[in-house]
């Protein structure tokens, strides 16, 4: 192990890492730290310059007043509109497609996959005219659906990477031996390799649910009106209207930020195997 | 069977044709809406369109007018500035995930509030620092107030703003870093670093010659999605301060999307170009990642 477990130290250095902890770890989230007392700090504490100092209450009411009296709570179904059928849909295509790359040994093999890989790092920019063209020709401009549907095609990228990676690492010997057997590709696919996905199918699901709901470039250029508008957009949009009321903007950021926390609360093991593949091996 | 001749043909092509067909839906998508755009963004570039009446072909004149527009040199200037900065975030994520690579009471707990930064949206942690730096009340400009007297205003300072968006941009991006060192600390070879201990191996020396090597494949990731990260900063420029002032933190992301899609009118095409620039510039490391990676499939 590296660095030298602390607990081989002298008793001073293991106390002094013990009290750094968590001075570290405050000094490394004070500007969410400040964003959660500032949502909780009355308007009149703002008002009188009480910025840093506690609190003089608890204003929870800051939260109701962002739902009551701003759309957030409809942007942010929105945004479970669009990220959860984004989901859904790359982590489906891209099981097709990895099983594709991963185990059929065809001639344009390498060249689909790396036709993946770079599509999945180039600039939104470059895409952002023509998409925009086609979706506004489509009727699907200012709908959830054509949010839906670019980051489906987009997240497929990603999920084609991770899934033909994923495949590649089971036991070949089980498709050979199926092979042998006569059962058909499609079978294969469904009743062989596909219950052995289940990890990555967690991992990339809720990678792809935080990279979406977490979008902002698209969510400002194929939707232009509230009715579609995710969270993202919605929350700048909200900011420009709240001018100074740092307690709203406060509240309304943490409204925004916290289904993907809870997402990486909850799924913690399978966000951080799908965040590191391939940082171990290769 | 009674229809044998297809089941026959499909039976001895199976193989040949399977992949296609596994294929066919997600790269229909993929192509759709990512390979072609692509294309056609190119072809765009070459005319001068409001996105809505017909396209004219004027050649190159939108990359001349690029080369004779100050905001592009600002927003060229920038990018070369996230970048080199943006990588700051490795070494700093290495450190970080050094700090944290004990095994000591709530650990586990720690290393996820450190990760934090990374699952929020890049639009709350611009409000975050915005808030951070706001002049008066802000937490960061009191302490520069406290350290050195006077007041700045960090997102409304020609010098500094640019400075105070990459550093709002790190800390997310630090959090990625460190994640990836931790799973690749997790992974370390512990004969080794006995070995290289017994040859009195301590300290930096150790971490140089013997660590790093072995965390080579976590850096090759944290380079990969720094310098990704870094020429996509979009997010932050355009919550933080929409390039101002006076287009001092323009990059060229922003600066594409205000062409293209701004109150000062729809140019299409001039947007189109900047975007073939931005997309050339990030071909270069896109194109040396795959090298690396066809080299690594080729050791297999």
């Amino acid at each position: 192990m590296f660095p030298t477990p602390i607990h081989k130290s002298p008793p001073a250095a293991q106390i002094a890492y013990k009290v750094l902890l968590p001075v570290a770890l405050v000094i490394w989230l004070i500007p969410l730290i400040g964003v959660a007392v500032t949502s909780l700090r009355p308007a009149s504490d703002l008002a009188a310059g009480n910025y840093f100092g506690m609190p003089s209450s608890l204003a929870f009411g800051n939260y109701a007043d962002v739902f009551q009296n701003s759309p957030i709570g409809w942007y942010i179904l929105n945004s479970f509109k669009v990220t959860i059928p984004t989901v859904i849909g790359a982590v489906a295509l891209s099981c097709l497609t990895g099983f594709a790359l991963a185990v059929y040994g065809f001639r344009a093999n390498l060249w689909v996959f790396f036709a993946f890989v770079a599509g999945n790092f180039i600039p939104f920019q470059i895409l952002m005219v023509p998409v925009r063209d086609m979706t506004l020709k489509a009727g699907m401009y200012d709908t959830t659906i054509g949010l839906v549907l670019f980051h489906v095609a987009f997240q497929t990228g990603l999920c084609t990477l991770f899934m033909r990676n994923f495949i590649k690492g089971l036991p070949f010997a089980l498709i050979e031996s199926a092979r042998v057997e006569g059962v058909s590709e499609w079978r294969i696919f469904r009743h062989i390799v596909l219950p052995l996905m289940r990890p990555a199918i967690a991992a990339l699901s809720v990678l792809v649910f935080t990279f979406v709901w977490n979008d902002y470039f698209w969510a400002t250029v194929l939707v232009q009106g509230q009715h579609a508008m995710p969270v993202t957009a919605g929350l700048y949009a909200l900011n420009g209207q709240w001018v100074a009321a740092w307690h709203l903007v406060s509240a309304g950021s943490i409204v925004a930020a916290l289904p993907p926390v809870l997402m990486f609360f909850l799924m913690q093991r399978h966000f951080i195997a799908g965040l590191t593949l391939g940082a171990t091996k290769g | 069977m009674a229809n044998a001749k297809p089941a026959g043909f499909w039976k001895r092509n199976q193989l040949k044709i399977a992949p296609w067909v596994f294929l066919a839906p997600g790269g229909i998508m993929f192509l759709i809406y990512v390979l072609i755009p692509i294309v056609q963004s190119v072809w765009i570039s070459f005319h001068d369109w409001d996105g809505l009446g017909d396209k004219v072909w004027i050649g190159v004149a939108n990359y001349v007018e690029l080369l004779d527009d100050d905001t592009f040199y600002t927003a060229l200037k920038n990018n070369v500035l996230w970048l080199v900065l943006y990588l700051l975030a490795i070494p700093m994520g290495l450190a970080v995930a050094l700090f944290l690579n004990q095994t000591v009471f709530g650990i586990r707990l720690y290393k996820s509030l450190f990760f934090f930064p990374f699952v929020i949206s890049q639009v709350v942690v611009g409000l975050m620092f915005t808030w951070f730096y706001a002049p008066d009340f802000g937490l960061f400009s009191q302490f520069i107030k406290w350290l050195t007297g006077t007041e700045v205003a960090i997102l409304a300072d020609e010098r500094f703003v640019t400075y105070g968006i990459i550093a709002a941009g790190l800390w997310p991006q630090t959090a990625y870093c460190m994640i990836l060192y931790l799973t690749g600390l997790n992974n370390l070879n512990p004969e080794q670093i006995e070995a290289a201990r017994m040859d009195n191996a301590r300290g930096l020396r150790l971490l140089w010659h013997v660590i790093l090597p072995q965390l080579a494949p976590a850096t090759f990731i944290a380079m990969v999605v720094t310098v990704i990260g870094a020429l996509r900063s979009f997010d932050l420029v355009s919550i933080m301060t929409a390039g101002g002032p006076y287009g001092s933190s323009q990059v060229l992301s922003y600066f594409m999307y205000e062409q293209a899609l701004s109150e000062y009118g729809y140019r299409m095409g001039y947007g189109a170009a900047i975007a073939v620039v931005l997309f050339l510039i990030m071909m270069v490391f896109i194109t040396l990642f795959i090298l690396r990676m066809i080299m690594q499939e080729r050791n297999r």
